[in-house]
């Protein structure tokens, strides 16, 4: 008895300094992010103009779904989700599969290559790619020297061929990115099932969706969620490609919170109100997203 | 077929390299030509660089903003390791039930957008303007407060910690090593690779940040790299040489970071998943 005491005050005192190691980032992420969500919240049920503000119960809420900037913004993020993230796996999975063969050469000099566009900053990738795509920039010109198109694309002007602009941007951004999961995946695929596989007689195609696609199934969805995430939380390309234009053509859930709470005359209560649509969003997607990995298991 | 094949793997891949490979040529070539010549699509080097650079000194504040950036950058990058680090290795060596549910209760913040915090995260920092300007907004403290914590950074570190052989710990403590001193004369130096690849991560991030700065950072003598490149993308009248030259050195350290330390780079990001 008197020697597991002091063993117990021992274990007492180790837990007490495992206390000290972990509770400054315990206090800073209560207050920069659990705090700011309550705040959030309380906000949400607020209007007013600055700081100006009284209790409005449910009524931004109400208005959310009046709003036809708000109505855009959302349908906005969904094509750049629907259309973007499927197309962007699809493009990373293939270059990876290809990437994964072992007699490729020149593997080192594709692989940097199609990573490269990770290093640039969101805002400096998108400045170049608003003029690449201008009326008079280089890909309608080029375009044009080829014949393929008789006049420039309005890549910036026009509300359709701008969100395509948006959406070609980030494939180029973030295709490598998901590559290198990829690649690193497939290194812990056997050979041997794709030897066996061809020996059956499976083609190319049949290997890629019934061994790639399902042994890396835990890694695309790691990747479908990451990309979701950030993509219902779009700024930095639209703000800087088309500024969400033309009209509201491809503005964004999160550049319209960022306009009523800072370009326009704030309406901070609203702003949060729009802001939790995001996070509901997040929350619906990735149970989805989980849902179908899950299905598709059974 | 394997031919026909090997040529569609070895086109698609050319085809992919070139796409990727090509705005960070016409970026580099852009910065030798002069804007016009920019305009009219022009591929090929001219000798006008040393007059963009000089222009580009002349008319934008472009070394206050550097400046700038690399001392928010540097002090969210150390600050965010030894948090990062130290909680990690706190949450996994002194395991017990109650840290395992704050942890997790941690790894919920990742889940919450930025979106979401930007407006409430600028109310508290408007008043504690009000008590004390030099961590309110528009200051340096302002941009590294919120952004120098992440669950990811804590996650991340934890897992690395997994794999640290404990019995080195248990040797430093029958040195007569403090808890502490283990920490930072054992672990610290055994897990360079670790930190290497977190700071990599961190100074990225914070480098590149944009949405928080611009809203925090409103005078013009605090603005970061990402603002200015922002305000000079939007003039009316662009002068696209100059412009370019701005791009290429505000890549340029990410750059470099990455080409010097690629190995860690992927490490970090494939450490994420584990």
């Amino acid at each position: 008895m008197r020697a597991a005491r002091p063993a117990m005050s021992m274990q007492r005192k180790a837990s007490a300094i495992g206390w000290a190691f972990v509770i400054l980032p315990v206090v800073l992420i209560a207050a920069f992010y659990f705090y700011p969500m309550i705040q959030a919240f309380l906000l949400s049920l607020q209007s007013g103009k600055g700081t100006n503000l009284s209790f409005a119960g449910l009524a931004n809420y109400k208005r959310l779904f009046a709003d036809s900037t708000f109505i855009t913004a959302v349908r906005n993020t969904f094509v750049y989700l629907i259309v973007q993230v499927p197309v962007m796996i699809m493009l990373a999975l293939i270059i990876s599969v290809l990437l994964n063969d072992k007699n490729l050469k020149f593997k080192g000099f594709f692989r940097t290559a199609i990573f490269l566009p990770c290093v640039t900053s969101l805002v400096a990738y998108s400045v170049v790619f608003k003029y690449l795509f201008g009326q008079d920039g280089l890909v309608n010109v080029m375009l044009m020297k080829l014949s393929l198109i008789s006049e420039p694309i309005g890549w910036i002007t026009d509300p359709f061929w701008a969100k395509i602009t948006i959406i070609i941007a980030i494939t180029w951004r973030w295709t490598g990115y998901n590559m290198i999961f990829y690649l690193s995946a497939l290194q812990n695929v056997d050979h041997a099932i794709y030897e066996a596989a061809r020996i059956d007689g499976a083609s190319s195609m049949a290997q890629f969706f019934r061994i790639t696609i399902p042994m890396l199934k835990p890694i695309i969805l790691f990747t479908s969620i990451t990309s979701t995430i950030g993509t219902l939380q779009l700024f930095d390309e639209v703000m800087n490609i088309t500024k969400g234009g033309p009209g509201s053509a491809t503005t964004t859930i999160s550049q319209y919170i960022y306009n009523l709470s800072f370009k326009y005359t704030p309406d901070f209560g609203y702003a949060a109100t729009v802001s939790y649509s995001i996070v509901a969003l997040i929350v619906v997607f990735s149970f989805l997203q989980f849902k179908a990995a899950g299905d598709k298991h059974a | 077929m394997p031919k026909l094949k090997r040529a569609f793997a070895y086109g698609f891949l050319i085809i992919a390299a070139i796409i990727s490979i090509f705005p960070f040529l016409w970026m580099l070539v852009s910065t030798t030509n002069k804007s016009v010549d920019v305009t009219k699509g022009r591929l090929l080097p001219g000798g006008e660089l040393a007059g963009n650079v000089r222009r580009l000194l002349d008319t934008v504040d472009l070394v206050p903003a550097l400046l700038n950036s690399a001392k928010i950058s540097i002090t969210t990058t150390v600050l965010a390791l030894l948090i990062g680090s130290l909680a990690g290795y706190g949450f996994e060596i002194y395991r017990s039930r109650a840290k395992d549910i704050v942890f997790n209760i941690l790894l919920l913040s990742m889940m919450i957008p930025f979106a979401a915090l930007m407006v409430p995260l600028y109310r508290m920092f408007a008043t504690v303007s009000q008590h004390a300007p030099g961590i309110g907004i528009d200051t340096a403290a302002s941009v590294v407060l919120p952004t120098m914590t992440t669950a990811f950074l804590i996650f991340f570190f934890r897992q690395s910690t997994k794999m640290f052989p404990k019995d080195m710990l248990e040797a430093g403590r029958m040195d007569g090593l403090s808890e502490l001193g283990v920490f930072f004369r054992i672990y610290v130096p055994t897990m360079k690779t670790t930190y290497a690849a977190a700071s990599i991560i961190t100074f990225m991030s914070s480098w590149n940040n944009y949405l928080w700065p611009l809203i925090v950072l409103q005078s013009e003598e605090n603005k970061t790299i990402p603002l200015l490149i922002s305000n000079l993308g939007s003039g009316y009248s662009p002068d696209y040489g100059v412009i370019m030259t701005a791009i290429v050195i505000a890549t340029l350290p990410t750059a470099l970071v990455f080409f010097l330390m690629q190995k860690h780079f992927v490490a970090g990001m494939i450490g994420s998943v584990k």
